[in-house]
């Protein structure tokens, strides 16, 4: 490991002046598509307060008639959509949110355009702005979301970090040894060494579907770190590593996992909306490590009495 | 067996429920032979507290007789006569070796959801919420104890159950409420709330060494035992306005340190309580912290201010600049019980305090739901409820 990581910081430091110099035009072009969405928060927030407010006037200057309750809902939809862009870092999921507004918008002018009541010069007007509205929206979303994927890429990598109260050479040798495991991987039910390095482990996600891998050990230092990764033909590749440092003072270890899923599978992702996306897995499994290693098992309610059918609740299945 | 489960907002019923079980090695199960009702009870009755679920058995004072043990725990025997402390703690974690048992760091298996709330996760307490575990409480027949080898304390049978009872939480929280005070001769403290928090934080107060105390309050009945069982002077907030009369009665100055025993459910006869009630109702706090701006504002520069009233989420307007342009030191946290439970047990055996002095009503496990109703509206002068299974 020692070795590793110095030739890793070698290549690191030959590469860093490009490296730089790119990640820098990308963050300054990620910074202005930043500013104009903010702009586009302003814009819905500005729109939204007058469509609630002046829900009479807004209706005129595009030609249509009354339609106040309708115009009111768009307003607070503009509202929303612009406290969501001004108030997140990641604003790509709310500015798709103002282009599908922009949708219903241009719907309803279309409607408009179309009924012999209304005035048809001021709707076209309203639709042509709107469309350019549009056209704005359409490329600050996906400049954001470009960026958002380029940033992180489809992989689902994740890491965790925790600090337990047990020596660096406890956690690893606990580790190590990997029958361990199912005692703190939730969602591994058993480990078996197959060879030298292999092992093979059986596991049930989160959707109650069973899978199966070979995995091989790739790197094992002693009370420092393990890395393995699953043997081709796995059905759910992926690669890890956990890493054992001692922490200052004495004060036990720091113990840090990172995996590696590659294109994890939608509904491993899709898990993440109950609790058990792989980031939220690995800090729970983490910390029940932590319980198993300094108090000899994991502490549960499941199966405690209740005034309700089940001990535990859908509180506690998220929380687990 | 019978338990008192939460069923909603205001609403408690006895339920029959199966017998808890040993679920990991170092658990015990006790046979309930007395259990209290908590004013922290209280906020959980009315809503107040997050993530509680239709059907949690509730209650996180009791005592009994243990009648199982798992294979971890070797320091108890069936038949033993004990008290449960509220925190559950494991006694290997970085925060239990400093005695700081209430924020174990492996006792609470919903942890991770703490820590969405309030950053950190705390440790786990018995009935008090999923956020904090969701471990079934002691308000029943039967309570299953987690590290049962690390918590509960042994009592021989000289003493009654209402004079031990009271170690499994209030006694120690008063007492760690006036000893984070860091009382010097001649210090006065004021209390706000004379529930049985502030009952014990008064008479702890006095153990600790303070020439006088406070007690704020206004009901009548409370004013009263802190006056004549806990030996305070006492002030009706009614009646008197409290900054006022405590900077009387303290030369200008203010009390040395001053204990809020009241939490997140506190009242005042002003506006400013129709202020946070209606914030509260709105959702645009979740605490409504009128008795702590109050200490605050009283006590006397470089002093403290020691909160043992339970707080969930968040309060507005705290006088912060109050705190830090007077040099005023804030002292809080669920109370380490475990660290507490020997030395107090020892007062309690010497006689310097009686705890059964707060029990004001005895009642049934069976008549929980009315207790309850009869503690939060102060009926029969209520202080102290304690069941029995």
């Amino acid at each position: 490991m020692a070795t590793m990581s110095s030739t890793e910081n070698i290549t690191s430091h030959a590469e860093t002046p490009r490296m730089t110099a790119h990640q820098l035009a990308q963050r300054c072009a990620r910074k202005d598509t930043v500013r104009i969405a903010r702009g586009l928060g302003w814009f819905s927030i500005g729109l939204g307060l007058t469509e609630l407010v002046a829900p009479r006037a807004v209706a005129r200057l595009v030609g249509t008639n009354n339609h106040s309750s309708m115009v009111r809902g768009y307003g607070l939809r503009e509202i929303t959509a612009g406290v969501g862009i001004l108030s997140t870092r990641q604003p790509a999921g709310w500015v798709w949110s103002r282009v599908a507004g922009d949708v219903a918008d241009l719907a309803s002018l279309a409607t408009a355009m179309n009924s012999k009541r209304n005035q048809r010069g001021k709707a076209a007007f309203g639709l042509a702005a709107v469309t350019g509205v549009t056209a704005l929206d359409i490329w600050c979303a996906r400049q954001l979301s470009a960026a958002v994927e380029g940033e992180a890429g489809r992989r689902a990598q994740t890491e965790a970090s925790l600090i337990v109260n047990r020596s660096p050479e406890e956690c690893y040798g606990f580790w190590r040894n990997l029958e361990n495991l199912p005692r703190f991987l939730s969602s591994v039910e058993a480990v078996r060494i197959s060879g030298e390095r292999t092992s093979h482990w059986i596991a049930k996600l989160p959707d109650g579907s069973r899978v199966e891998w070979e995995a091989e050990v790739i790197e094992d230092v002693p009370s420092r770190a393990i890395s393995w990764r699953t043997l081709p033909e796995a059905q759910l590749p992926h690669s890890g590593e956990v890493e054992f440092t001692a922490a200052p003072g004495h004060r036990g270890t720091i113990v840090r996992v990172r995996m590696d899923f590659g294109e994890a599978p939608l509904r491993m992702k899709a898990a993440s909306l109950i609790g058990k996306g792989p980031a939220q897995i690995i800090d729970k499994d983490l910390r029940r490590f932590k319980q198993v290693i300094e108090t000899g098992e994991a502490i549960t309610t499941e199966g405690q009495p209740a005034g309700r059918r089940s001990s535990v609740t859908w509180l506690d299945k998220i929380a687990r | 067996m019978r338990a008192n489960c939460w069923q909603g907002k205001r609403k408690m019923s006895v339920e029959h429920v199966p017998d808890p079980k040993i679920l990991n090695s170092r658990d015990a199960i006790v046979k309930v032979t007395s259990t209290a009702i908590c004013g922290s009870d209280l906020h959980l009755y009315n809503g107040f507290v997050p993530s509680m679920e239709q059907g949690d058995i509730v209650g996180h004072e009791f005592m009994g007789e243990v009648v199982d043990v798992g294979p971890g725990v070797s320091n108890l025997k069936v038949g033993d006569r004990v008290v449960v402390p509220f925190p559950i703690s494991c006694g290997s974690c970085f925060f239990c070796r400093k005695e700081m048992h209430s924020l174990c760091e492996n006792s609470n298996p919903n942890a991770w959801m703490a820590e969405k709330l309030w950053g950190h996760s705390p440790a786990g307490l018995f009935g008090y919420s999923h956020l904090l575990g969701g471990f079934a409480g002691g308000q029943a027949e039967y309570a299953r104890v987690p590290f049962a080898d690390v918590g509960p304390i042994k009592v021989n049978g000289g003493l009654t159950d209402e004079q031990v009872l009271f170690l499994s939480d209030i006694f120690p929280t008063g007492y760690m409420a006036a000893e984070a005070c860091d009382i010097e001769p001649g210090d006065t403290v004021a209390v706000w709330g004379c529930g049985p928090v502030g009952q014990f934080a008064i008479q702890s107060a006095y153990l600790l060494g303070a020439e006088r105390v406070i007690a704020i309050d206004r009901f009548p009945e409370r004013l009263r035992m802190a006056r004549e069982r806990s030996r305070a002077e006492t002030i009706n907030y009614e009646e008197k306005n409290v900054l006022e009369t405590l900077k009387e009665w303290t030369g200008g100055r203010g009390p040395d340190a001053c204990i809020d025993a009241v939490g997140m459910e506190s009242h005042s006869p002003g506006l400013m309580y129709a202020y946070d009630r209606a914030k509260q109702a709105m959702m645009l706090e979740s605490d409504r912290p009128i008795a702590l701006r109050e200490a605050i504002m009283a006590c006397r520069n470089g002093g403290t201010v020691s909160i043992a009233g339970v707080y969930g989420g968040l309060a507005d307007k705290i006088p912060f600049g109050s705190v830090m342009n007077r040099s005023i030191q804030i002292k809080t946290g669920q109370t380490h019980v475990q660290r507490y439970l020997r030395p107090l047990l020892e007062r309690i055996e010497k006689g310097e305090i009686d705890p059964s002095f707060v029990v004001t009503h005895r009642m049934s496990l069976d008549d929980a739901p009315q207790a309850y109703d009869m503690f939060l509206n102060k009926q029969d002068e209520c202080i102290k409820v304690v069941l029995k299974p």
